[in-house]
């Protein structure tokens, strides 16, 4: 118990360095904050940023500050209890560590609650101390901070954040001019020295007019002949590129039914490919992942609140995980499946035609290859497309060139000994294991 | 000066001057002005258009060139993921479930293949014991889940009704029913199921006058009453042949349905010579039939006189004999026989065994009473069979009661009565006029289409069940996918009826734990599917006295025929008549597909005119010139019954006798392509399946299309390699499996010797090398390995017409060959023997046609895999390749159609896609309605029009084998590959094996290795990847 709470008091000590490092704004908003609520009779003890940081790990899987999730708003918790129900931080203290006992109890508001949140028990967190309870219960009785208007954010954002590009179009501008005018002084020197001239009564001579040199090319039947033939040869090669990139959807990048940003997943959250295609590890299919697994996380997110830009807002997100829901049938008011789904259309990107065979789980259970290898920087799509061209050509060039891995798998041991040692080598390729041949892949 | 000579062209001319058409035509092409203004009658319209012929087809050239060129963008493919994946599916990964199979015909034991929620093949339960395992209907039972032609609600005078709105009516119904003093009756199928019997004696407490009537559409009822008064429990006695020596069967076809089949696992196991020892099989019986096929001796006998063959072996083992009242006269031949089989008894006792199929209970009882005489080893009473039940003078006095009005209600449950009976008429009149009728069904068939209210009824595959195949042998049935219908399943409205709140797998389960499991665990039980108590079967045997009178006569009268009614292998009782892959199915024995004939011995149809000749310029022929089979009709007349059948001659017919196969002429319920045949079910009096008919012949012709037209070997006894045991025993094996030799500067070479070699060899000893042996010996011929294969590999069905184009598309075809002379081995010899012109001219003629009796021989044929293949090296693209691990491959996307490879295979086993089979409404089978295709396997790619394809050894399999091996990190199995290739796992005989031959601990290198092993026209060079085993017949003498 001790260790625990060692180690627990640590992990506050450590986030209550990192923000105080990093941001001394904060520091001082909670300071003000601490110095309101020190005033009022709930506070006496208790620290909102300690409280946060037990928040986050303990309630906010079930709790919003100012929303109903799975559990109730928790925003002035004691405040409202004290007030509507007449209970006390002692109550409070008995129904966080252990909720169903008081239910057992019997106690009316207790069994109230537990029969309003569909008979879902809190779970029982024994391992609280008052103090941590006391500063959770601070950080739940601040009030709300309401974001400042993004103005000023964007009053300096749209200054001349790159200021090279203005005085580039200036110098471009200026350049232009002055070339204009060197060429119209170049005109009127040209001018002024035949007028000279002429005055002068010098001569110029005129020159004889010879055939043009499109007339002599045009006469010129081996260069014709040549230039037909350079020019079917180009049009042939232009043909034959046009036709191979026939079915080949390299960069195809179609619109889906939701906007699902793999950047903001598997880039900004470093979500694991296989958590949501788990399937690709034990299966020729990687699998698109069905709407329950969006909900693992999307229960409780909401909304968005990273990064945005002005294509893709937080309300462009937003909307966006409200699509999520509507398709699971989500009531995220009452926080309950509808029963009322509206199964997602994707549009498949990668395709491969039916005859040829390909499995997911032999390249990446087995070879051990980087989803990237394949599908390009995926955590980098905002909206996914398809990296690779899928050609048979690209795949038998891999296979040519990548090393078998042998590593801990006992099925290659006997037959990755008699091929190397026939082929001479230390390392096999796909190739040379046969990866090559047709009906590996055609059947 | 003119010439006045006036040339006429013919008499028109001549008489020009009075007919003025003559004229006419002289100077015009047609008589009569073609009538344009009727097309272009707008003449203003016309000449205004601004649109001439030039640009006319400029904008037709544009559109083209634009069309052409939008086609070249790839379509939009959408993916629906699930809203909540369930937890068990992964999709690319199949999961199996054990179920259980028992439509009242066939019961089996299997596991069942789910690809993302749809079952897509049978496949072997290895839990389950052997003799339950699949046959070739049970294979392609699969298919009947997705038939277009299933009921999709209940109706009641063929209209829609909701199924609250049946199950009150019909409670309503029984309700009143049940006051009167009417009787009501279940009519079913042998379910051998416990919880079934339970509900129904629910059913029966809660219900006054209730009767419950089993009736097996092919009765097995003599043999049920016999065993039944003699053991006191309604069953049949079980075999296990491994156990015997000396096998003696009268007229059973035990290695198809007899009582219930399933008796091929333990004959295979006695037929493979182990230590020089195999079993002998003597065959009396009159249709040529599998069992006949694979006997040592056969010998062709009327039902009669196989009745005679009983009585002489009973009173050879007995000292108190029966006396026989016989007008029969046995030929020496006969004579001979009976005396060879009875010594062979005497000296073998309790390692023979004989069993019967004529139905007749005194002749099941005394086949009981030489058994338990003999105490043979094979014999096994005491392990019932539980999968016939169904009793003949019940279902008789049925009809009887419903005739006189006794009947209020008849409740059907898998039974088609009005299709089965052979007084379906009468049947179906009175079915009419009764109050309330019910058929469970999943089509609107024959039955159900006279019934008032028709439930229907689930696919196996989607219902749970209970069974008990053999005595303690208990058997689970689960779902393995949510009904695709608004169907509900006969226990469930038993339930309703009787007011059993319960669901059907409460029952069960709660059933099973309180009777059958004890302490045992319900989810292993449904696991594994089986569940087999330790508690042995009492049974009581009483020896009974005969004092019956044996009264055998001889019915030949000048065209009074003896019929004999036979279940086909592919199509059995007939209820899988929808079934495209089965109605395809070649007959193992006539090869012939979509139809049923008359089977006909050569002699009798030359007697009444039924045999057509050859080949002659004037007359019908028996070939047409594309090689099709072709039969003249005849009329089969039994009382005041007519049938009009196709003859087919069959070799090895008993004389006097014809043959003629269950299951064919459906009429209701079924597709029209699959409306083939004729209701031999029409001729099936008093159930009995020997009947004596009138034949005689039309001049009408009948066209067959059968997968094989060659039906000897002509003396080419290198392709089936075969010998006597004797010989197997005491020569060495190049006397009876030679190498064939090839002449290298006049020495003989062996043609595996590497000089002899137009090919470099290439090494193939490190990795997997697969290889694939048929034992001749274990293969029975049955066929399941073909709708295995099918199944596996989305091979298309291609309809009769294409197949008597020998379009047909299997890959798998198990080859049949009559031999010409008594024996394969004095066809070898007379060929041998051919010197000169006159006795090549006369006597290859004569090696066309089979024997009278020949001997029979099975070879399954797939692609052999040659390692020096002469299809790969003919084809112009490298479409046809070869792998390391020794199979030949196939890429159809690079194939372009030529077609050559197909001429250069020595064997024959390319398929040519002649059409889009998977989207031409010519083909209207399975492929072609989205029902259908669920069948299909994901991980084969279906052909498309103008591709070659053929047998790949199921390398998707092979694959799947070696990556799930990759993926745990561990070498390959021992049997995992035999077990994953679809002919090798649906082979219940063992007769195929596959495996790597470069283990070579492994079973296969074994094979590949043994004395018996040979390829395939081994003089070719083509060194296969298929061995075959040589068949050793357990003959006596000769040789």
């Amino acid at each position: 118990m001790d260790s625990k709470n060692n180690r627990r008091g640590f992990s506050v000590l450590k986030f209550n360095q990192l923000t105080f490092q990093k941001t001394t704004t904060y520091r001082s908003i909670f300071f003000a904050l601490f110095l309101i609520f020190s005033l009022s009779i709930f506070a006496q003890d208790g620290d909102p940023v300690a409280g946060k940081a037990l928040f986050n790990t303990n309630c906010a899987s079930c709790h919003k500050l100012d929303r109903k999730m799975t559990g109730p708003a928790l925003r002035y918790v004691e405040k409202r209890l004290a007030d509507d129900e007449g209970l006390d931080r002692e109550w409070l203290y008995k129904w966080i560590r252990n909720s169903s006992s008081l239910i057992k109890s019997g106690d009316a508001y207790a069994v109230k609650i537990y029969e309003e949140y569909n008979k879902a028990a809190m779970t029982a967190y024994p391992q609280l101390t008052n103090t941590d309870i006391d500063n959770i219960l601070a950080y739940t009785a601040q009030d709300k901070v309401v974001p400042k208007p993004a103005a000023v954010v964007a009053a300096v954002n749209t200054g001349p954040s790159n200021g090279l590009g203005l005085t580039d179009e200036i110098i471009l501008g200026v350049f232009t001019i002055l070339f204009l005018l060197l060429s119209l002084g170049l005109v009127v020197v040209t001018k002024t020295l035949k007028n000279l001239a002429e005055l002068k009564g010098v001569k110029i001579k005129e020159k004889k007019k010879g055939k043009p040199i499109w007339k002599a090319y045009l006469e010129n039947q081996f260069l014709m002949l040549c230039t037909a033939i350079l020019f079917l040869l180009v049009s042939a090669y232009g043909f034959y590129g046009w036709t191979m990139q026939v079915g080949v959807n390299q960069g195809y990048m179609p619109v889906q039914p939701i906007h699902y940003s793999h950047k903001i997943h598997s880039g900004d959250n470093k979500i694991d490919c296989n958590y949501c295609h788990s399937s690709a590890k034990v299966s020729k299919h990687s699998g698109i992942p069905s709407l329950n697994i969006c909900m693992n996380c999307h229960k409780s997110i909401y909304e968005y609140n990273g990064e945005t830009t002005e294509e893709y807002t937080k309300e462009f997100y937003d909307a966006e995980i409200q699509k999520l829901y509507k398709a699971v049938g989500w009531d995220d008011e009452a926080q309950e499946y509808t029963g009322v789904t509206y199964p997602v259309k994707w549009v498949r990107i990668h395709n491969l035609p039916d005859f040829a065979y390909f499995n997911h789980s032999q390249h990446v259970s087995v070879a051990g290859i980087e989803c990237q290898t394949c599908h390009g920087p995926v955590e980098e799509m905002e909206i996914m497309y398809q990296h690779s061209p899928l050609t048979m050509g690209w795949c038998i060039n891999c296979h040519r060139e990548t090393n078998v891995k042998i590593k801990d798998n006992e099925y290659y041991d006997r037959i990755h000994a008699e091929l190397s040692k026939k082929y001479g080598v230390e390392e096999l390729t796909a190739a040379q294991m046969g990866g090559l041949e047709c009906g590996k892949c055609h059947y | 000066m003119s010439n006045n000579k006036k040339y006429w062209k013919n008499l028109a001319e001549l008489d020009s001057a009075n007919d003025n058409v003559f004229d006419k035509l002289q100077n015009k092409e047609f008589v009569e002005e073609i009538p344009v203004d009727e097309f272009l009658s707008n003449k203003d319209n016309l000449s205004n258009s601004s649109t001439t012929r030039r640009d006319f087809l400029k904008y037709i050239g544009f559109s083209t060139a634009a069309a052409t060129l939008a086609a070249c963008e790839g379509p939009v493919v959408k993916s629906i993921p699930y809203v909540v994946q369930p937890k068990e599916i992964i999709p690319g990964v199949a999961n199996y479930y054990a179920t259980t199979i028992g439509n009242g015909y066939d019961f089996a034991n299997i596991l069942i293949k789910n690809r993302e929620g749809r079952p897509i093949k049978v496949e072997k339960n290895s839990m389950a014991p052997e003799e339950h395992a699949a046959n070739a209907r049970v294979h392609a039972s699969i298919l009947d889940l997705y038939d277009s032609a299933r009921l999709a609600q209940p109706t009641k005078d063929n209209m829609p009704i909701s199924w609250f709105g049946f199950e009150y009516e019909t409670k309503a119904g029984l309700e009143e029913i049940s006051k009167s003093n009417r009787d009501i009756v279940l009519l079913t199928q042998t379910f051998a199921s416990p919880s079934i019997r339970k509900l129904i004696d629910d059913f029966k407490a809660k219900y006054k006058n209730v009767r419950h009537v089993v009736y097996d559409s092919i009765s097995e009822s003599k043999a049920l009453d016999a065993y039944e008064s003699k053991y006191g429990l309604r069953g049949l006695a079980n075999y296990d042949f491994s156990k015997s020596k000396v096998i003696v069967s009268v007229g059973a076809d035990f290695l198809g349905d007899w009582q219930g089949g399933g008796f091929d696992v333990s004959y295979a196991k006695g037929r493979i010579p182990n230590k020089g020892k195999m079993s002998r099989h003597i065959q009396f019986e009159s249709n040529m039939t599998l069992s006949g096929a694979n006997a040592d001796m056969r010998i062709p006998l009327k039902y009669d006189e196989q009745k005679l063959v009983i009585l002489e072996i009973y009173n050879s083992l007995f000292s108190k004999k029966i006396k026989i009242d016989s007008n029969l006269s046995i030929s020496d031949k006969l004579r001979k026989a009976i005396d060879n089989t009875i010594e062979e008894i005497r000296l073998n006792k309790k390692g023979s065994v004989v069993i019967s199929g004529i139905q007749d209970e005194n002749y099941q009882n005394l086949i009981l009473l030489i058994n338990e005489k003999l105490s043979s080893n094979s014999f096994n009473p005491s392990k019932t069979i539980l999968t016939r039940d169904g009793k003949d003078e019940d279902v008789l006095q049925l009809i009887s009661d419903m005739n006189q009005g006794k009947v209020g209600a008849l409740i059907m449950c898998g039974v088609n009565p009005a299709y089965t009976l052979s007084n379906s008429e009468e049947f179906i009149k009175s079915l009419k006029s009764l109050e309330m009728s019910i058929c469970f069904s999943m089509k609107n068939d024959e039955t159900a289409k006279h019934s008032k209210y028709v439930a229907a009824s689930n696919h196996y595959l989607e219902s749970w069940c209970d069974y008990e195949l053999v005595s303690n042998e208990f058997s689970l049935a689960q779902p393995v996918i949510k009904t695709l219908f608004d169907t509900k399943q006969f226990q469930e409205i038993l339930l309703v009826w009787n007011e059993n709140k319960t669901t059907i797998h409460d029952y069960i389960k709660n059933y099973w734990n309180d009777n059958i499991l004890g302490t045992d665990s319900w989810n292993k039980a449904l696991h594994d599917g089986v569940f087999v108590k330790r508690r042995k079967n009492k049974i009581l045997s009483k020896s009974k006295s005969n004092k019956n009178i044996f009264k055998l006569e001889d019915v030949n009268a000048s065209n009074k025929f003896e019929l004999n009614i036979y279940p086909k292998t592919g199509m059995g009782d007939g209820q899988h008549a929808n079934n495209p892959w089965l109605q395809e199915f070649p007959d193992p024995l006539t090869r012939a597909t979509w139809d049923n004939y008359l089977t006909i011995s050569e002699y009798d149809a030359k007697e009444i005119g039924l045999y057509l000749e050859p080949s002659t310029f004037f007359n019908q022929s028996r070939n047409d010139a594309n090689g099709g089979l072709n039969g003249k009709y005849a009329i089969v007349k039994l009382g005041d019954k007519e049938l009009k059948v196709p003859a087919l001659i069959q070799p090895g017919q008993a004389r006097g006798t014809v043959g003629l196969a269950f299951g064919y002429g459906r009429s209701q319920g079924v597709k029209s392509e699959m409306m083939t045949g004729v209701n031999a079910y029409q001729l099936y009096k008093n159930f009995n399946s020997s009947q004596t008919v009138e034949i005689s012949s039309t001049n009408e012709i009948h066209e067959f299309a059968c997968i094989q037209l060659q039906n000897t070997l002509m003396g080419r006894g290198d392709i089936i390699k075969e010998t006597s045991l004797e010989i197997f025993n005491t020569k060495d094996s190049s006397v009876w499996n030679s190498e064939a030799v090839v002449s290298l500067n006049h020495i003989e070479t062996p043609v595996s010797s590497p000089d002899v070699d137009l090919w470099q060899e290439f090494d193939r000893s490190i990795g997997h090398h697969f290889n694939l042996s048929i034992d001749l010996n274990a293969c029975t011929g049955c066929g399941a390995c073909v709708i295995a294969c099918h199944t596996e590999n989305n091979v298309p069905v291609v309809g009769k017409s294409e197949i008597r184009k020998s379009r047909d598309m299997h890959w798998l075809r198990i080859d049949r060959y009559y031999s010409s002379e008594d024996s394969f081995y004095e066809d070898d010899m007379k060929k041998d023997n051919i010197s000169g012109l006159s006795s090549s001219l006369t006597s290859f003629g004569e090696l066309e046609n089979p024997s009278e009796n020949p001997q029979v021989a099975f070879q399954p044929i797939m692609c052999q895999h040659c390692n020096h293949a002469p299809c790969e090296t003919v084809c112009p693209v490298a479409a046809s390749s070869h792998g390391r691990q020794g199979q030949n491959h196939m890429a159809y996307n690079r194939c372009v159609g030529t077609r050559y490879c197909a001429n250069n295979c020595p064997y024959k086993v390319r398929r040519f896609n002649w059409f889009l089979y998977n989207g031409n409404d010519e083909f209207d089978y399975h492929m072609n309605n989205d029902l259908g295709r669920m069948v299909i396997n994901p991980d084969v790619t279906v052909r498309s029009r103008g591709v070659m394809e053929k047998c790949s050894m199921c390398i998707q399999s092979t694959q799947a084998v070696i990556l799930k091996a990759k993926l745990e990190g561990r070498p390959v199995a021992e049997g995992e590959f035999n077990d994953k290739v679809a002919c090798s796992a649906a082979c219940t005989t063992g007769a195929i094996k596959f495996g790597d031959i470069n283990e070579k601990d492994s079973e296969i290198y074994k094979l590949k290795n043994d004395d018996r092993a040979y390829h395939l026209l081994d003089a070719v060079g083509t060194k296969p990847n298929v061995v075959y085993q040589v068949k050793v017949r357990n003959t006596k003498s000769k040789v």
